[in-house]
Parts: C-alpha cells; sequence; structure tokens
C-alpha cells in the first residue's frame, strides 16, 4: 500500500497547461533581437546614429537650412538602414543560426511567432520614430542657438505620424525579404539592393524615358516611402499611389513569406 | 506517450519516411535504432511538428504536437544541441526559453546546475561551447519544464563516459516516475542499457518493434570451450543454430578457446554441453554483441557499408 502511494506519488500528474499569451511571444522575440553580439550593437546603433547624424547636421548642413524637418529626415536615413535589417535578422536568425528549432518546439504554431516577431518590429519602429524625434529636437536646439538663429520647428503631429508611417513600411519590407528568403547575408543583400541599388536605377530610368517618369509613383515603393519621411504633405494622389505600391511591394510578398514560412520544414 | 500513424514523408521521389507506424509509452524508455539517414531524425522532426508528412500523423499526449497550448512543459525536446544561436549565451538560451514557457527565472540556475554547466560556461557564447557542452544545455533545455514526454536525438553525442552515465540514469528515472522517453542513438550500447522496448528503422521502414527483452531473446547466448568441434558436433544434432564469434583461435598453447554464440537459451546449451561432455569456459546472455548483431541484420539491406548488390 505505501508502495503505490508512492509510486502514484512520483507519477507524474498530467495537467495541461494555458496557452502561451500573445504577449509573452512578444516579449520573448523582442529580447532575441538584441541579446546577441550584433543585436545590441544594432540596438545601440539606432541611439548612435541618430546622435551622429544630428551631429553631421549642425556641423556640416549649412546654417540657413536647420529646421526640425532637417534633423528628422537626416536621421531617418541611417534608420531606414538599421531597422529592417533588425526586423530581417530576426526571421532570418531562426533559420542561418537554426534556433528555428528550438523556437518552433516551443511555440509550434509558427503564425504566433511570426506575429510576434511584426509586433516585435512594429514596437522597435515606433521606439525609434521617439527616438528619431528626440534627439532630432535636441539638435534643432542645439544647433540654431550655435548657429544664433531661432530654432525652425516645422513639423506638427501629422509629419511624426507620417514618418512612423514610412518607418514602419521599411522595417514590413525587411520583415517580408526576411521571410522570404531566410538567410541573413542573402536577405540583407536582397534589402539593400531594394533599398540603395533599385530607387537609383528606376530614377535613372525616369531621367530617361518619358513614359516611365509618370508611371514611376505607381511603381517604385521607395519613392513613396521617402516622400512620407520628408514630411506629411502627401496628396490625395500620392496616398494612392502609396497604397498600391505597399500592396505590391510589402503585402503581397509578406502574404507569400509567411505562408511558406507557415508551411515550409524547419531543418 | 507518443503515437506515429503512418507517417511517410516524400522529397521528390525520395522517401525518407515510409509508412512508420509505432507507439512509446508511458513509462518506458523507448531507443529508436537505424543506420545513418535511415529517418529517425525525419521521424522526429515529424512527431514535434518541424517537417510537415506527406500523408499520417504523429500524436503526443493524445494530440498533435501543434495543438498543445505550451509544450514546453510538455513535452521536452532535443533534436541537435548546435542548433541554437551561437551568440547567445547558455543562461540566454534557457533564459528564452523559460520565459516562452513561463517559468521563473531561479529555474534556469536549477537546470544549469543539473547539467553541470557551472563557473563562467554559463555566461560563454554558444559559439565557444564545446560539443559536450551544448549537448548538455540541450539536455537542461529539455528538462526546463518538467516535461512527461521526452524526445531527444542522440543525447549521448558528445558527453564524456561520466556524461553518459548521468544521462541514462536520468533517462531510467524519468521514465520510472511515468514519463515517456524516446531518444534515438547510433551507440548500440546505450539503447540496449537504457531501453525497454526498441524502434528499429532501415531505409525510412520500421524493421523491427517491441520489448527489448523479446527482440533479443534468439541469439543470445554466448559459450566460450577449448572444443569447439565436438560442441558445434553436438548443437547441430540438437538442431540448435550456432554462429562462430570472435576470433577463430583464442588464446595460445594446445587447445585454444573458441567463442560461438548459440540461438538458445542457456540451459538448453548447458545441457547439450553436458552430454556431449564438452567442458565449457563461459556460458553467459550475449549483452551488447546482441543487440549489435540484431541491428545489423535487420537493416543489412539498408546499410551504406554492406556488400555491393545489396538490394534496397
Amino acid at each position: 500500500m505505501t508502495a503505490t502511494a508512492t509510486a502514484a506519488q512520483d507519477r507524474k500528474v498530467h495537467t495541461t497547461p494555458h496557452r502561451i499569451p500573445l504577449t509573452r511571444i512578444v516579449g520573448v522575440e523582442l529580447r532575441k533581437s538584441f541579446d546577441t553580439r550584433s543585436g545590441s550593437w544594432l540596438l545601440a546603433s539606432i541611439g548612435i546614429a541618430a546622435v551622429v547624424t544630428t551631429g553631421a547636421v549642425i556641423a556640416w548642413a549649412p546654417e540657413s537650412e536647420f529646421s526640425y524637418g532637417q534633423f528628422t529626415l537626416a536621421t531617418g536615413f541611417p534608420m531606414s538602414v538599421i531597422l529592417p535589417i533588425i526586423a530581417v535578422l530576426s526571421i532570418t536568425g531562426e533559420w542561418s543560426q537554426r534556433s528555428g528549432l528550438a523556437t518552433f518546439t516551443l511555440v509550434p504554431r509558427r503564425g504566433r511567432v511570426l506575429l510576434g516577431k511584426a509586433i516585435g518590429a512594429a514596437i522597435v519602429a515606433a521606439a525609434a520614430t521617439v527616438v528619431t524625434f528626440a534627439v532630432g529636437a535636441v539638435g534643432n536646439v542645439v544647433g540654431s542657438a550655435m548657429a544664433g538663429t531661432p530654432a525652425v520647428w516645422d513639423l506638427d503631429a501629422a509629419d511624426v505620424g507620417c514618418f512612423a508611417l514610412g518607418i514602419m513600411l521599411m522595417v514590413f519590407v525587411g520583415f517580408g525579404i526576411g521571410a522570404l528568403i531566410r538567410n541573413s547575408p542573402g536577405a540583407i543583400v536582397a534589402y539593400m539592393i531594394y533599398a540603395f541599388v533599385a530607387p537609383g536605377l528606376l530614377a535613372f530610368l525616369s531621367f530617361n524615358q518619358t513614359w516611365f517618369r509618370d508611371a514611376r509613383p505607381w511603381v517604385d515603393f521607395k519613392h513613396n516611402q521617402d516622400a512620407l519621411l520628408q514630411g506629411g504633405s502627401l496628396t490625395g494622389e500620392q496616398w494612392t499611389q502609396l497604397a498600391v505600391t505597399s500592396v505590391v511591394w510589402v503585402a503581397l510578398p509578406l502574404f507569400v513569406a509567411v505562408v511558406r514560412v507557415l508551411r515550409t520544414e524547419v531543418k | 506517450m507518443i503515437s506515429v500513424a503512418g507517417v511517410t514523408k516524400q522529397y521528390g521521389s525520395f522517401t525518407a519516411v515510409d509508412d512508420v507506424t509505432f507507439t512509446a509509452a508511458a513509462g518506458r524508455v523507448t531507443g529508436f535504432l537505424g543506420p545513418n539517414g535511415a529517418g529517425k531524425s525525419t521521424t522526429m522532426r515529424v512527431i514535434v511538428g518541424l517537417t510537415p508528412p506527406t500523408s499520417g500523423a504523429a500524436y503526443v499526449l493524445g494530440r498533435r504536437f501543434v495543438d498543445l497550448p505550451n509544450p514546453g512543459l510538455e513535452v521536452g525536446v532535443l533534436l541537435d544541441a548546435s542548433a541554437q544561436h551561437a551568440g547567445r549565451t547558455g543562461r540566454e538560451v534557457l533564459t528564452l526559453a523559460a520565459q516562452t514557457m513561463g517559468l521563473p527565472r531561479a529555474r534556469v540556475e536549477e537546470m544549469l546546475d543539473l547539467v553541470s554547466l557551472t563557473g563562467d560556461e554559463p555566461s560563454r557564447r554558444l559559439g565557444d561551447y564545446s560539443l559536450g557542452m551544448r549537448q548538455r544545455l540541450g539536455i537542461a533545455h529539455a528538462l526546463l519544464g518538467d516535461p512527461e514526454v521526452l524526445i531527444l536525438d542522440e543525447p549521448a553525442n558528445g558527453l564524456d563516459p561520466a556524461g553518459i552515465r548521468w544521462m541514462r540514469d536520468l533517462l531510467r528515472g524519468h521514465a520510472d516516475r511515468g514519463a515517456t522517453v524516446l531518444l534515438s542513438s547510433h551507440l548500440l550500447h546505450e539503447i540496449e542499457v537504457v531501453a525497454d522496448d526498441l524502434v528499429v528503422i532501415g531505409h525510412g521502414r520500421i524493421v523491427a518493434n517491441g520489448a527489448k527483452t523479446d527482440l533479443l531473446a534468439t541469439a543470445n547466448i554466448q559459450v566460450r570451450t577449448r572444443y569447439p568441434d565436438r560442441l558445434t558436433d553436438a548443437l547441430g544434432t540438437a538442431g540448435v543454430s550456432y554462429t562462430a564469434a570472435g576470433p577463430a583461435r583464442e588464446g595460445t598453447g594446445a587447445r585454444p578457446c573458441r567463442t560461438l554464440r548459440v540461438d538458445a537459451d542457456a540451459e538448453l546449451v548447458g545441457r547439450i554441453a553436458h552430454q556431449a561432455g564438452v567442458p565449457l569456459i563461459e556460458l553467459r546472455d550475449a549483452d551488447g554483441a546482441g543487440l549489435e548483431d540484431m541491428f545489423l541484420e535487420l537493416t543489412a539491406a539498408t546499410q551504406r557499408d554492406t556488400r555491393q548488390g545489396a538490394i534496397s
């Protein structure tokens, strides 16, 4: 009798645990973006880039051009490199570093992992927007004080919103490319081509081919994104062009990528 | 409990896993055996939902793995100890898993302690870990949620002898407390010592499946004598089959020894030898070699290193 009692005690009691809440997945995915050496450098580089570009604007930009918008636009450039790379690596790391084996066995509903990563990337983009505008404000005050001119505050809430949206779209381009290619170097190269090589080629094309000049805003997503970073004075047509190009360049690839991630084999 | 029901996985025209069906029962250690590339790892990945099967299904604790609400607390998985971000520290890898499962931070330290990752080892990055350290971390990762099912692919890989003994005791203890343990290994001795049940797979197909004692019941007596000819004559007369084991001549002197492996129980072999008047030097269960023989025999058609002309 004692023996059976002991055996019963030893036997593991099976209780079905609660479902992992999405907030926890978001927290873990955010942590994973920054708990490696490269991750912590990427995080630090958000702040460093904001401060360095602001300093560069103060040092080298003509004093007559000092304005809040100048500072945030300048900082927007390094952000458009760093943030998408964070988004790319958050996905490709699971394959390139093979940590996906652990990730997807702890959370086998891969869609929830992707959603957690997407929310995490959006949080990083939002935080980077805050950093950009905070550092930009300081730069604007310091810059104009050094120049002895009154600070020009040429941005309003709509501009902040547009900047955040522009950054967010870039992050999701990175996210989609990462999910599509699932290989860190490959996806980063693809993003660089998209962000820095393709716009130049498209601009070249539109300078030389009149037929493309009118079509470009309907094709060139990066062009429309950059317009967002420059401030919220988009016309109705520009918003439509942004929506159209967003669907083609962000939503469609993202959809294909997510479907493939959900179905593919994790090795 | 784990049940695999008619799982087939094809890659193009190549069939990696071919209609595999077996059950790993609670309270028992199930050894999953097969030559390299036989489909062990693929089957395990299908069980934990990483690889979608072409047909069939696998269930853990009565559910598909993907339907487990918080799998880490119910199923401990170690498929590849090296499959972690090289830039994370050992402690960080466990912390991420503990956070995902909703476990307290103290559990991480407990597990690091359990697998003897001590000193600065938990704070080192995985890129600087030896294979054995990764393996220990992987085992800690699997045990973190105190799961009642363990699925371990080659867990003894890279462990030192003390580590292998430690892991064997750990798995045995888990099974004795009612857990289901499924482990694969190419180290036959490891499986033979710890497993209660065996599933042998070759070329994607199950070639043997059952309790270890039943599977090893035949061809498991080893007998040694200085009069092999008289013994083999007697065995032949009694209709008992045997094979030569070990070298043809052991030792020196006028009468060197020979070792035979006999398909009969010890009592029968002893009686035959007694009636033939053959003095025996040794009569015992042929441990270790029994599983190896069975393994090679069962998977002969699918071995990489057999003679040319083997039929697949």
